[in-house]
């Protein structure tokens, strides 16, 4: 069964996340091709030959894949589509973007957010913000398919893939990049971090979320927010963890001024360990918390970051 | 130019779902029901992309059976010039959606097309990627700004790393996300007038389109429980619990 693995890059490094989306595809089968479309990405395709149980990379090196245009590449992604049977990309923003075009140009349904693999055609993956768990067979003869990285472990590096340049550009024609605004930080990436602390409403502006970062930096933690707090402005959209924002399940995760609506709860109620402070001891992130303390984060904050 | 906004009758946002014991789906009877909140915005937007002179006919159309009549009129109420309602018993597939969606587009060629980036419920985000694909037409995925400019529409995504603008032919397809506007409620005056505005009924069966599903749903289970935690009483029995029992700090 072959299998066509999409790589997740910003043309300078492969993104760890498509590391677990070829377990996901080696639970499927083991014929794994990795395909890299982007723009000088060449440190991606070295990464990308590295990766573990990969027998092949494609590479599409061109300005048409620079931005990852949905149109661009889903394009790519068909022309290629007829030697494989499963399609996978993980479900981070660009995948999401680019694999239901997919999926629509190949006249097959797609399979979004796996978390886990039955066999070659059933999948698992939740619906209803996580609130059920559904097992999900594909009737068609491919299978296009997310996958929520939460749910695999990362594969190693320790391969040695050979690299196949392609030459042909499918450059639609219907789109271009504007530009970008993306957030500088020092931090890891929430999808990437072992330790993170997010903030909600309870915060009470942007400023306060300062308080979350003497800690961040004790604990190598990634920072994050509820919506509430994203809506209000006081922090940037890509630091939101919920339903429809990151889904993550770091081994701790501290939840501090969110109350823990079920939107929230949705994208990271998997996390190993999970930590709440609030003020409110009826706040239903209590109910998923392992550790809880009702406390006013303005003193507590400043305490625990004292005390690691 | 005209702007047609699909929108997706689903479970009310502030009620959890409960799973059938039998785990052949999820038990939606005598649930509240809703218009899906990314709908909500697309219908917003639309309406004030006609405030502002740019749009002049906003068109909101569902897929479903006669219940979500409930969410085209409040689509109405909203703002929406008139409604299509194409009408089947069956749950649809993502794609079938999309192959219904794109005859009405052939149909009505609007400009924009401007639908929710996912519903709540089945949380698959595919509709509006997949109807791009079908009719053609460029996307802006996940927008937090919408700006029409000439025979262009410049998209501000939100994206993993922050935002992405890209600039897109029209006719294009917008999916929203949650920050592209703050939805207004809808006046009583407006529900009245709601309810004499045109709402047309399509049998989906006259399209014409194999809708036979492509996926099946063999069961739904409910997610794993955590065990319930404890509440600690200090900051230091915190961070004992954490290193000692956790063993996730050091």
């Amino acid at each position: 069964m072959s299998i066509l693995v999409i790589v997740e890059h910003d043309n300078s490094s492969l993104k760890a996340e498509t590391l677990k989306t070829v377990n996901a595809a080696q639970k499927i089968g083991s014929d794994i091709t990795l395909l890299v479309a982007g723009f000088n990405c060449q440190n991606v395709v070295e990464a990308a030959t590295k990766v573990n149980g990969v027998s092949k990379v494609l590479v599409a090196d061109n300005a048409a894949y620079e931005h990852q245009l949905a149109e661009n590449v889903s394009l790519l992604v068909t022309e290629l589509a007829s030697d494989y049977e499963h399609i996978l990309a993980t479900a981070l923003t660009t995948g999401k973007n680019f694999m239901p075009r997919v999926a629509a140009l190949l006249d097959v349904a797609q399979i979004s957010d796996i978390i886990a693999v039955e066999s070659s055609d059933t999948f698992v993956r939740p619906i209803y913000a996580g609130n059920a768990i559904s097992t999900v067979q594909s009737l068609d003869s491919k299978k296009v398919i997310t996958v929520r990285t939460t749910g695999f472990d990362a594969v190693a590096t320790d391969g040695n893939a050979e690299v196949v340049t392609l030459n042909t550009v499918t450059d639609a024609g219907l789109s271009s990049h504007v530009s970008d605004e993306l957030t500088v930080s020092e931090r890891p990436d929430l999808g990437a971090a072992s330790v993170i602390i997010s903030g909600g409403r309870g915060m009470q502006n942007g400023d306060n979320f300062k308080l979350l970062d003497g800690i961040a930096d004790k604990l190598g933690a990634a920072i994050g927010a509820s919506r509430a707090a994203v809506d209000a402005g006081f922090v940037p959209n890509d630091m939101q963890v919920g339903q429809t924002g990151k889904i993550v399940a770091p081994d701790l995760y501290i939840a501090v001024g969110i109350s823990g609506a079920i939107q929230h709860l949705a994208g990271m109620k998997d996390s190993k360990v999970i930590v709440a402070i609030n003020k409110d001891p009826e706040a239903p992130i209590f109910q998923v918390a392992d550790y809880g303390i009702v406390a006013d984060l303005f003193d507590a904050l400043p305490e625990l970051e004292s005390k690691l | 130019m005209k702007v047609l906004v699909p929108i997706k009758r689903v479970i009310d946002y502030n009620v959890k779902v409960r799973v059938k014991p039998d785990h052949s789906n999820v038990d939606l009877a005598n649930t509240k029901m809703a218009i899906n909140p990314f709908c909500e915005i697309a219908i917003e937007e639309a309406v004030r992309l006609k405030e502002a002179g740019t749009a002049t006919e906003v068109i909101a159309i569902s897929v479903g059976d006669k219940s979500c009549q409930e969410q085209l009129r409040t689509a109405l109420a909203l703002g929406a010039d008139r409604a299509i309602q194409i009408e089947t018993d069956e749950s649809l597939d993502a794609l079938n959606i999309a192959k219904l969606l794109q005859k009405v587009v052939e149909e009505e060629q609007p400009q924009l097309v401007i639908l929710g980036k996912q519903s709540i419920d089945s949380d698959n985000n595919q509709t509006g990627q997949m109807l791009a694909a079908l009719t053609g037409m460029p996307q802006g995925t996940f927008a937090s700004v919408v700006k029409v400019e000439g025979d262009k529409v410049n998209v501000t995504r939100e994206v993993d790393g922050g935002l992405q603008t890209v600039a897109l032919n029209l006719p294009a397809i917008v999916t929203t996300d949650l920050r592209l506007n703050e939805p207004r409620y809808a006046s009583l005056p407006n529900i009245m007038k709601a309810k004499r505005k045109p709402l047309v009924v399509k049998p989906a069966a006259d399209f014409g389109i194999d809708l036979t599903a492509r996926t099946k749903l063999l069961k739904v289970t409910p997610p794993a429980e955590r065990k319930a935690g404890i509440v600690v009483e200090s900051i230091d029995e915190l961070v004992e619990k954490l290193k000692n029992e956790a063993k996730v700090i050091s």
